[in-house]
């Protein structure tokens, strides 16, 4: 192909890839924001999402209602155990944050383990609500690809407007500021704790939904998501909503770009490289407050 | 208190005269792998940094010991040397580097790292072999030593080249926790300013950690290539990145002995368990989850609070 | 880090982690030998089976066959009069798991033999470890690696064709029938550099070109990104996949070329364990693939091709009798049950009784003695050769073009078209 469609063609696959990597690292954005954690297990939560959605699909029969189910029960039953883990293990060891890493990590293989015995080692597709592909000269590209992208953006807008716009936000944003300051004006910090941690899981999930059409269910596919997150929130600065979102597009351009043009491999070693290089020279990202 | 530990080095020695055939490969490797694990612990347990990268020291050594191997047919001995010295120069490196962040950005950057050597692993497969991965046995001449012929494969050889690292490694932790430079790492660990204050220069302190934690892990990386002869990518990955950590808590952070007990009860739980079920992770994750909540001191460090005071 | 002083939830943890331990034992001494005693001493071969990793779906299909072809043998009498007892470890097909499968098979289960490896990588890091245990390792990986000399005197291929075999036979009826310039994808490791050195040999010797070498990593997946980069020009584009994201991989093809594709050659690796009838795959309609074992029932096979269908329990369709979603890997699995088939005939042939290294060398030389294994129930996929030089059998290949969301042969290949010089001679090497 030459240079231009190719190009074209790369942009198509980086756009639709930054999209979908907003609405993942979002959630953990929101989760080290708040509650200066971080969640290794954040990648399960997606892997969750897409295969409650294979779930779904299965029982239901037809793809459109199969996909609006699952759009409704999975992000409700992940942020279920969001919840769960959150009393259960996070709140006992105080958010401590090596002792959450530590056990986050333990989530994770719990869960993708217990998915690999009730689910399964294989991967399987999930019909997409709606299929089309849209043609254009030099190639044809899968129209629900870009309605991919598109949810994606609905949903970080939404997600956006609940921080910006609503009280929870606003408890959201003075926990992160000032923990102490926002308990003595009242802030239920245990609550807003769990809040967070439930509308990361959520965000996750439901981009589990959203992309299982296009790749598959499988119970390894969430650590890909999570390192391309852990990049996105690292470069875009930790506890910067708005950095998250500018550097998930910077890196899923950068991506889909380097991808197409050179080997998926190289892309990967030059982000991961980018964010060692950003996280050294200003420790607390491009955008974040400074801290170490 | 050294009785104990040269006790446990005698009993080690003895053990392979007894253990039958399937359990004294399986002993070699516990020990190459402890020396990994007390790696790590010097910088987690004493210096007080978690890194979720250090598979790729263990990497470093591995691939610096196997590679001339296999390509130019180098002995056993100068090929050990060349994967301590790749892991002892990536840990200066990437200190240099990393060690200007602390806490979850170290912990973070030494993910990134890790993850990064893992790619480079895979992308220079020409040279690597990537995941597939090459067997170096064929190529490694027997080590010739006193005259005798010492043969790779011999389990006596690998049992007691094996138990040799982690003496060694055994014998370098335990010297650097009873040594002023020890003490100043646990100074670093318990409250970094207050040391500062005192005057001394933390982040050499944590150099030098992380150069001595990141030699060892080589030494056990250079060790399992040329004992057990497999090198291949997945020794770079995130997953072999958690094992120390697992292993050093579930042993006991901070204590000298704890990386060999929680090494050992691992393997053995792991692999007893994957005869049950191939979902054996499950249980690692339940490990972790269950060592953080009502374990966190681990076995030995348990021990230590309760009965033994003095266990280094 | 916080410590939690309640020391009854310790106590609740220590009990609940005792009984599991006490649990596991338990069931590990269920499984031993000791529990299964009767009648005759079991032959027992030790099966290192893909159960989880990349490798899944065919680790499960080949757990099924190798179950089938042991009831079969043992309700006609086993081995020598001696029942087949297969004792299954799973590698996860992880390369560095392997060698501690053969190892744990070899020296805690004592089997007599090891068996059933697929993924090249895991065997490549697994054969030299039963070279060194010398214990007889039967390989179904497909793989160059056992007929290149590269593996052990100890490491046989005699259930399933290899690739350089495969890829030999297919050369001169692509080149002579779909195009002469053509575009390679394939798995980035050995399999699929098989697939592109040997294919790129034929090309020079066809006079054809091979214009573009598209490795893919085979964790990848998401596919799209190297069809931008297959040449305007390609006439025909050759494609082998592993690993779970295939159905992404070819649903992706049809997406991105659409009605202007050019021809279409896959080895059925692409679609094995994967419904035709998914949506997406419509486009393939027209295109080629090249088949060991034809997956769909042609209407013109002989009776034990159809006895061996229904023990293995695979239904017209190729996919499982009990539920037609699950696709069977066909042109795979039954290289375990003629592997089988051969190990039955090498130890009745050889006299071979016990793990003693003597045994093991009257085993090995009986089957480097062996030249052909003819068609029938014992090799259902078709009549072998087998070199005993290189350890390795050699079979005929199909081809076959979906029309209708099936798979029909449309051309079957003679042994001789795979045939190749022997690179190596393990008979010459001492045991």
């Amino acid at each position: 192909m030459s240079f231009g469609p190719h190009l074209f063609l790369a942009l198509l696959e980086g756009t639709v890839t930054a999209f979908v990597l907003a609405l993942m690292a979002l959630g953990l954005s929101l989760v080290f924001g708040v509650m200066r954690i971080v969640n290794v297990a954040h990648g399960e939560f997606y892997m969750l999402g897409a295969v409650l959605a294979w779930a779904c699909a299965d029982a239901v029969g037809t793809p459109v209602a199969g996909f609006v189910v699952a759009m409704l029960v999975a992000p409700l039953a992940v942020g279920g155990l969001a919840l769960a883990a959150d009393r259960w293990i996070l709140r006992r060891i105080d958010y401590h944050p090596e002792s959450t890493i530590v056990a986050t990590i333990g989530m994770l293989y719990m869960l993708q383990q217990a998915v690999l015995m009730l689910y399964g080692p294989d991967a399987r597709p999930v019909a997409p609500p709606v299929y089309f592909v849209v043609q254009f000269p030099w190639f044809g590209y899968s129209g629900y690809k870009l309605v991919v992208a598109a949810a994606s953006g609905l949903l970080v807008l939404a997600t956006w407007m609940l921080v910006t716009r609503t009280r929870l936000g606003l408890y959201m944003r003075a926990a992160q500021q000032d923990l102490e300051m926002a308990q003595a004006y009242g802030v239920p910090a245990r609550r807003v704790y769990a809040l967070v941690f439930l509308l990361g899981a959520m965000l996750a999930a439901a981009a589990g939904v959203l992309i299982v059409p296009i790749e598959q269910a499988h119970y390894l596919m969430g650590l890909d998501p999570l390192l391309l997150s852990f990049i996105v929130v690292i470069i875009g600065g930790l506890g910067s909503l708005r950095g998250t979102l500018v550097a998930a597009f910077a890196v899923g351009l950068s991506d889909g770009i380097v991808s197409v043009f050179f080997s998926p491999t190289l892309a990967k070693i030059v982000a991961t490289l980018l964010v060692a290089a950003v996280l050294v020279v200003r420790p607390g990202g491009l955008f974040g407050e400074e801290r170490a | 208190m050294l009785a104990l530990h040269l006790g446990v080095l005698a009993a080690l020695f003895a053990l392979q005269f007894v253990l039958p055939a399937y359990h004294h490969t399986n002993v070699a490797r516990i020990m190459v792998l402890s020396a990994y694990a007390l790696g790590y612990n010097i910088l987690l347990g004493y210096t007080g940094l978690m890194s979720l990268g250090h598979a790729m020291f263990f990497a470093a050594g591995m691939y610096g010991a196997g590679l001339p191997v296999y390509y130019l047919g180098v002995g056993a001995p100068a090929a050990f040397g060349i994967g301590l010295a790749s892991g002892l120069a990536l840990a200066l490196a990437f200190g240099l580097m990393a060690l200007r962040t602390s806490g979850p950005s170290f912990l973070i950057v030494s993910l990134m790292f890790g993850q990064a050597l893992f790619l480079a692993s895979l992308y220079f497969n020409d040279v690597t072999l990537g995941d597939q991965g090459f067997i170096v046995s064929e190529k490694l001449a027997p080590l010739e030593l006193a005259g005798a012929s010492l043969g790779f494969h011999q389990p006596a050889v690998k049992y007691n080249l094996a138990l040799a690292i982690f003496a060694a490694s055994l014998a370098a932790a335990l010297a650097l926790r009873l040594s002023a430079l020890g003490r100043v790492l646990v100074g670093i660990r318990e409250n970094e300013e207050r040391t500062r204050l005192l005057g001394y220069n933390s982040f050499l302190y944590k150099l030098g950690s992380l150069a001595v934690s990141g030699t060892l892990a080589a030494a056990a990386g250079a060790g399992y290539a040329l004992l057990f002869s497999y090198v291949g990518s997945t020794f770079a990955s995130i997953l072999f990145s958690i094992y120390p950590l697992l292993w050093v808590l579930l042993g006991g952070v901070g204590t000298i002995l704890g990386p060999l007990v929680g090494t050992a009860l691992m393997f053995y739980l792991v692999d007893t368990v994957s005869g049950v079920t191939s979902a054996y992770l499950l249980f690692v994750g339940a490990a972790l989850i269950a060592l953080v909540l009502w374990f966190p001191l681990g076995i030995l460090g348990a021990v230590r609070k309760r009965w033994l005071p003095w266990l280094p | 880090m916080t410590e939690h002083p309640k020391n009854l939830s310790r106590r609740r943890t220590l009990i609940s982690l005792g009984s599991l331990a006490g649990a596991t034992l338990a069931g590990s001494v269920l499984n031993s030998p000791l529990a299964l005693a009767q009648g005759k001493s079991p032959i027992r071969i030790g099966f290192q089976v893909h159960r989880t990793g990349i490798g899944a779906t065919y680790g499960r299909w080949f757990e099924r066959t190798t179950a089938a072809a042991v009831k079969m043998l043992n309700d006609k009498g086993g081995i020598g009069g001696r029942p087949i007892e297969v004792v299954a470890e799973d590698d996860g097909t992880d390369p560095k798991r392997g060698p501690e499968v053969v190892e744990k098979l070899a020296r805690q289960h004592k089997v007599d033999f090891a068996y059933g490896t697929l993924f090249s990588h895991v065997v490549i890091a697994s054969a030299p470890r039963a070279g060194e245990l010398k214990i007889p390792y039967f390989v179904v990986s497909e793989g160059y690696h056992v007929a290149s000399g590269k593996m052990n005197r100890y490491c046989f291929q005699p259930g399933i064709t290899d690739v350089r075999s495969q890829v030999t036979a297919m050369a001169s009826w692509i080149f002579g029938k779909l195009g002469k310039k053509v575009t390679m994808i394939f798995p980035d490791y050995a399999f699929g550099y098989d697939h592109r050195d040997y294919f790129s040999q034929a090309a020079e010797k066809h006079g054809a070109k091979v214009l573009e070498k598209l490795a893919i990593p085979p964790a990848e997946r998401s596919f799209t990104k190297y069809f931008a980069r297959v040449p305007a020009d390609t006439e025909v584009l050759y494609h082998v996949m592993v690993g779970p994201g295939v159905l992404t991989f070819v649903k992706e093809m049809g997406e991105h070329f659409g009605k202007k594709r050019p021809q279409i050659f896959g080895f059925i690796d692409s679609l094995e364990g994967v419904d035709m009838a998914s949506p997406g795959l419509e486009y393939l309609d027209g295109t080629y693939f090249w088949e060991a074992f034809p997956r769909y029932l042609q209407g013109k096979e002989p009776g034990y091709v159809k006895d061996y269908r229904q023990r293995v329990g695979v239904n017209d369709a190729g996919a499982s009798l009990a539920d037609p979603k699950d696709v069977s890997t066909f042109s795979h699995m039954f290289g375990c049950w003629e592997t089988l088939h051969v190990i039955k005939q090498a130890v009745e042939k050889s006299g071979y009784k016990d793990p003693t290294p003597g045994d093991y060398r009257k085993l090995i030389e009986a089957l480097e003695a062996m030249k052909e294994f003819p068609a029938g129930i014992a090799h259902p996929q078709g009549a072998k050769r087998f070199d005993g030089r290189v350890h390795q059998c050699y079979g005929q290949q199909n081809i076959s073009k979906v029309e209708g969301g099936k798979l029909k042969v449309v051309h079957t290949t003679k042994i001789e078209d795979g045939m190749y010089p022997a690179e190596a001679d393990y008979t010459k090497q001492p045991l």
